[in-house]
């Protein structure tokens, strides 16, 4: 809200205080400022001066040498002006003046003919281009009568002006208005707060002469229509001081008829319009709900088309306004106009931004409609449209009015206990000082009985409750001066849950492990199923559907977060970017229904992916790493072939106790293409909901090996298709105890050993915690494994 | 025999002295010292000695003897050092190369951030809690005393599921939630992904993250409100960090404040980037809970009171690390990420 400051002066006595200090206090009543703009743009030294003479240049046709009076002095300008005559009045920018685009004048000469000063346009003054006259856009900005001579342009102009821009709080439409704004001020400051006086002179014929009649028939989205006619108008350009007013406040001048309901509006918040009562079929108004598929062109002439949930105005043919957004151009004031009606009326404001919105339209009116107005305020901005109308001569004010209103907005009375006050703001303010701050605000407050009444007048249609007042005395007073107090009582120790305390854990040693972390959207495109190749009736395609998403690739919330990871891995692989190790934690979500009747499930995933640098091996070292540092051991690797997703020989699910943790493999070379990635990458899947239940973090002290531990080798030549996994079970079960720990060193498929076969080395550390083991009693063991290898998998010794 | 030894004692010494390893110097060790050494040999004969020359020549072979050791000792010892030091120099590296490539990974800044700032508020005894990302519209809008009218309810700006259900649009329905659990005394933050309809830019993000503060219980004030956000103003940015409660207006809180904070840039003298006001403006929204909200969920707001905030993450991980484009939070570009 665009608030210029000598405006708000008239209603609220702020002399001496300065603009800064106005803007800085208010911000902190709750009115925070936008921006502080001086109209000046920082001009300097532009003055009144007179043309006393033109001549032409000798060297240059479209130059002429000026005379110009600045009454201490006469100057020599050269100008290539073309619309200046002698006796005009213009403004001139002497040696060392200043222009808002950072012009600086200099002494010079133009041709050889010496100059000493500029004469300037409205435009080089950085005059609000809707103030420019039509004829001086193209020329020098000619003064519209006679000033003195040597006067600073700036009075001359207005542009020692300010304007203050302020963002208003939804909840406070009072304060769209410059009296609402004064109001404020006056709290702020301590300073009297006055109401402009509604009055008109002389009011002639009666309204029915002129008007049929308003009916209104959806009453559900006109709470009140109040209306008013002017006779015998003239429509003309309004005075400068109307024009200079609108422009600084944001709103481009067009005819005093409409100038007047833009003022008034500016002035008291609610949006008026004015209709030429002549092109009012029948001069019959209707407020009703618009036909499906009815047109208007509005004034902006743009034909929009409505619908039945919109409100329209019309006359007994068709719409004549979309109401509280914008009149049509079939009933708009013209130069021909002679009758007008102004309408006053108070639309729902959740149908004025619906059909704002709807239409891609929104307007001054509509955008104070859409935050509610006080429906007691119609009668009085009518009435002041026509005073207005009276002062600057646009016309006679008919006698009478219409007024559709039938619930009737009352004022509130709300009690406030004074000790709630301390008891939420924690301030020492006497009730007294809290009458006194109320009243500041129009808040009509009296004790009674120990507690404050107040009465809310109907423009504070957000006060409801004792709390609101409290929100009140506590501005104004000023949140600043509260002092912080720590907060007393039990003592709190700060917790967190245990699955945000395992994912601490997992981040840690991913981080540890050279990954990074990612994050990503929790929408998806639906499209990303068929990308990864997953079979038409997976359960991962059973999606949650988003009704209004931004577009397709943000549409249906992700059931698994492969695809985002594939999305990242293959962005990377675009950017040139060697090697990717990354992982993402974060939801799924999982739907019973479809359509979705309750809150879906959701399900904390980790997904890892890694391309560069990786293959099968390192993202299964990875996992398992992670693994141990959550305490689960013993998780089994089973060949997963049927995921479309991965490569069938590469692929296995994360078995613990019977429950599936997730799924990890090398993608699918298809997938990998749908991509656009021309690398191998891989990828695990891990539930850490289920994970969790398999976590164990305490750690306990084992004691270290006493005795000390002996290792033999051995090396077998098997079946290719034999998993490694079973000859370690073999092993395993064959050494029982005595076993500490077996390591896979050496896997060979090659020239030097038959086809089919390969070569596995294992090295295999016994230990006994009873006694020192001889070499004997390890033999006895050794040899018994190496026999039962041979005989359930057929394993051979490889030489 | 007194001669025979002086001569071993001068032969061995002058032969160690010759000496050039260890090698050799082990050879005279067998020389003159070995079981059929030349020492030894003397000592042998010692049996035709008389009773009275006998312990005479055996001390002075003992003293030869013990000669011969030390100097054999001390020139190996010698020896070792001068091959050590030989070693040693041999060993030099260019300590200038680069180191061998052990791969680091990087927390996301955004997520690290958010986490940063629950650890502060944990620290100061609030317990982390989660809500889901998926909400319903009674958590999200009408039990935080949304209005039925409000422009934020619209499709335009929030994301609808049916309509009953929707991606939540800011955090403070899991403050619904942990009210309706628990009883107070209640001090919790939540932090997490929040939606909104807006167009990804460089500013805007359809997800985006907020962290969200909840405290109620008996005599909960303002004050109480305005300590907490100074503090951990003061422990997120620095102990210089001003701080400022604009009054505001939110449906869920009475009354209700913005925060701004000295200009992240110039610490509130006053630069380009805060417009010369020195305050970074609406860093944070704030208030006391709403007395509706309270009953909403089953508190009596006669005898409990509490504050509530929020703030946005990716605003504050942005200024944290300067980061000028919201987008490069989500692209996850591993050169992006490689700098956190």
């Amino acid at each position: 809200m665009l608030i210029p400051v000598k405006w708000l002066k008239e209603y609220v006595d702020i002399e001496g205080i300065d603009n800064k200090e106005l803007a800085d206090r208010l911000t902190m009543s709750g009115s925070h400022v936008d921006s502080i703009d001086a109209l000046d743009k920082g001009v300097q030294k532009v003055v009144v001066g007179k043309i006393e003479k033109i001549e032409e240049h000798p060297d240059a046709n479209k130059l002429v040498i000026t005379t110009i009076d600045v009454g201490e002095e006469k100057l020599q300008i050269v100008t290539g002006a073309k619309n200046i005559n002698v006796g005009d009045y213009v403004p001139v920018a002497l040696v060392g003046a200043k222009l808002p685009n950072g012009m600086k004048i200099k002494k010079g000469k133009l041709r050889g003919v010496e100059s000493v000063g500029m004469l300037c346009s409205g435009q080089e003054l950085g005059i609000n281009e809707n103030l420019i006259l039509k004829s001086l856009k193209d020329g020098i900005y000619i003064l519209d009568k006679e000033y003195p001579l040597g006067l600073d342009i700036k009075e001359v102009l207005g542009l020692e002006n300010v304007v203050i821009d302020f963002e208003i709080t939804p909840n406070r439409s009072d304060c769209l208005s410059i009296v609402g704004m004064a109001r404020e001020t006056a709290a702020t400051f301590g300073k009297e707060f006055k109401y402009p006086a509604i009055k008109i002179e002389k009011e002639e014929d009666d309204i029915a002469d002129y008007l049929e009649g308003i009916e209104v028939e959806d009453k559900d989205l006109c709470k009140r229509y109040y209306a008013r006619v002017i006779k015998d108008v003239e429509v003309k350009p309004s005075p400068l001081w109307l024009r200079r007013k609108l422009a600084e406040a944001g709103v481009r001048p067009i005819n005093n008829i409409v100038d007047i309901t833009n003022y008034v509006m500016l002035e008291l918040g609610q949006p008026l319009h004015a209709f030429d009562l002549d092109k009012i079929n029948d001069r019959k108004v209707i407020v009703r709900r618009a036909l499906e598929g009815e047109k208007i062109t509005t004034l902006d002439d743009i034909e929009r088309t409505l619908n039945n949930s919109m409100l329209a105005i019309s006359d007994t043919k068709s719409a004549i306004a979309v109401a509280g957004v914008m009149g049509g151009a079939n009933s708009e004031v013209s130069g021909d106009s002679k009758a007008i009606l102004i309408e006053s009326a108070n639309f729902s404001s959740r149908n004025v931004r619906l059909t704002s919105r709807a239409i891609g339209l929104r307007t001054d009116a509509s955008s104070r409609f859409e935050k509610g107005l006080d429906p007691n305020l119609a009668e009085l901005a009518c009435n002041r449209a026509c005073q207005l109308v009276e002062k600057i001569e646009a016309g006679i004010v008919v006698n009478g009015h219409i007024d559709i209103y039938d619930d009737i907005v009352e004022e509130k009375v709300i009690y406030l206990r004074p000790h709630r006050v301390k008891a939420l703001l924690d301030i020492d303010i006497s009730v007294d000082e809290m009458v006194k701050i109320l009243n500041r605000l129009d808040l009509e407050a009296t004790v009674v009985e120990g507690k404050i009444e107040v009465k809310v007048p109907t423009f504070r249609q957000d006060i409801e409750l004792e709390a609101d007042l409290i929100e009140e005395i506590g501005r104004i007073y000023s949140f600043d001066k509260i002092k912080p107090i720590p907060l007393i009582g039990t003592l709190t120790k700060g917790e967190k849950s245990f699955a945000r305390i395992i994912e601490d854990n997992i981040k840690d040693v991913l981080v540890g492990l050279g990954l990074n972390q990612i994050t990503t959207y929790s929408f998806i495109s639906p499209k990303v199923f068929d990308k990864v190749n997953l079979p038409e009736n997976s359960i991962k395609r059973q999606y949650v559907k988003l009704m209004n998403p931004l577009g397709e690739d943000y549409s249906v919330m992700r059931t698994t977060l492969i695809p985002n990871m594939l999305e990242v891995l293959a962005r990377n692989y675009n950017h040139g970017v060697k090697k990717a190790w990354a992982f993402d934690i974060g939801n799924i979500f999982k739907t019973t229904s479809i359509p979705v009747k309750s809150l879906p499930k959701e399900e904390k995933m980790l997904c890892i992916g890694m391309y560069g640098e990786a293959d099968y091996y390192d993202i299964k070292g990875v996992l398992d790493s992670m693994l141990e540092k959550l305490g689960i051991s013993g998780q089994e690797y089973l060949r997963e072939e049927n995921h479309n997703s991965f490569h069938p020989g590469r692929t296995a699910n994360i078995v613990k106790d019977n429950h599936v943790l997730g799924i990890i493999g090398e993608i699918h070379p298809d997938v990998l293409e749908n991509y656009g990635l021309k690398e191998r990458a891989y990828i695990a899947e891990v539930s850490l909901e289920i994970a969790q239940l398999h976590v164990n973090l305490k750690r306990k002290y084992k004691e270290l090996p006493k005795y000390p531990a002996i290792t033999r080798d051995i090396a077998l030549v098997l079946d290719e298709e034999i998993l490694v996994k079973d000859i370690e079970r073999i092993i395993l079960a064959t050494g029982k105890q005595l076993i500490e720990e077996i390591k896979l060193f050496d896997v060979y498929i090659g020239e030097q050993i038959p086809k089919g076969k390969k070569s596995v080395a294992y090295s295999i550390k016994y230990r006994s915690h009873e006694k020192t083991l001889t070499d004997d009693e390890v033999s006895k063991v050794h040899d018994k494994i190496v026999n039962k290898l041979q005989e359930s998998l057929m394993a051979t010794l490889r030489a | 025999m007194k001669e025979k030894l002086k001569i071993i004692k001068e032969n061995a010494l002058e032969a160690i002295k010759k000496t050039s390893n260890l090698e050799e110097l082990d050879n005279i060790r067998v020389k003159f010292l070995g079981k059929k050494g030349e020492l030894t040999q003397v000592l042998r004969g010692m049996g035709k000695l008389s009773k009275e020359e006998r312990p005479l020549i055996g001390q002075l072979a003992n003293e030869v003897r013990e000669k011969i050791e030390n100097e054999l000792t001390e020139v190996k010892e010698s020896f070792k050092a001068i091959k050590k030091k030989a070693k040693l120099k041999s060993e030099k590296i260019d300590i200038s190369m680069s180191g061998k490539d052990k791969i680091l990974g990087h927390r996301h800044p955004l997520l690290s951030v958010k986490e940063e700032l629950e650890t502060v508020f944990m620290n100061m005894g609030f317990d982390v809690v989660e809500g889901p990302e998926i909400e319903t519209v009674y958590n999200n809008f009408d039990a935080l005393n949304s209005p039925e009218n409000h422009p934020s309810r619209d499709m335009s700006d929030t994301f609808y599921i049916t309509e009953d259900i929707l991606l939540r649009t800011h955090t403070s329905p899991v403050q619904i939630r942990i009210m309706k659990q628990r009883k107070p005394p209640i001090k919790i933050v939540s932090a997490g992904r929040t939606f909104r309809f807006d167009e990804v830019d460089d500013t805007h993000s359809p997800m985006f993250h907020q962290l969200e503060g909840l405290v109620i219980d008996k005599n909960i004030t303002l004050a109480n409100l305005k300590h907490t956000i100074d503090m951990f103003i003061k422990e997120i940015f620095g102990d210089d960090m001003q701080t400022r409660f604009r009054p505001h207006h939110f449906p869920f809180t009475e009354p209700s404040a913005e925060v701004d904070v000295s200009c992240f840039k110039c610490r509130g003298k006053g630069c380009e980037s805060c417009n010369g006001t020195g305050w970074s403006m609406e860093l944070l929204g704030c208030g006391m809970v709403h007395p509706k909200v309270l009953q909403n969920c089953g508190i009596d707001p006669e005898i409990y009171s509490g504050f509530a905030f929020g703030l946005g993450v990716d605003r504050i991980a942005m200024v944290k690390y300067g980061i000028n484009n919201i987008r490069l939070l989500f692209e996850n570009d591993m050169r992006f990420l490689n700098q956190f």
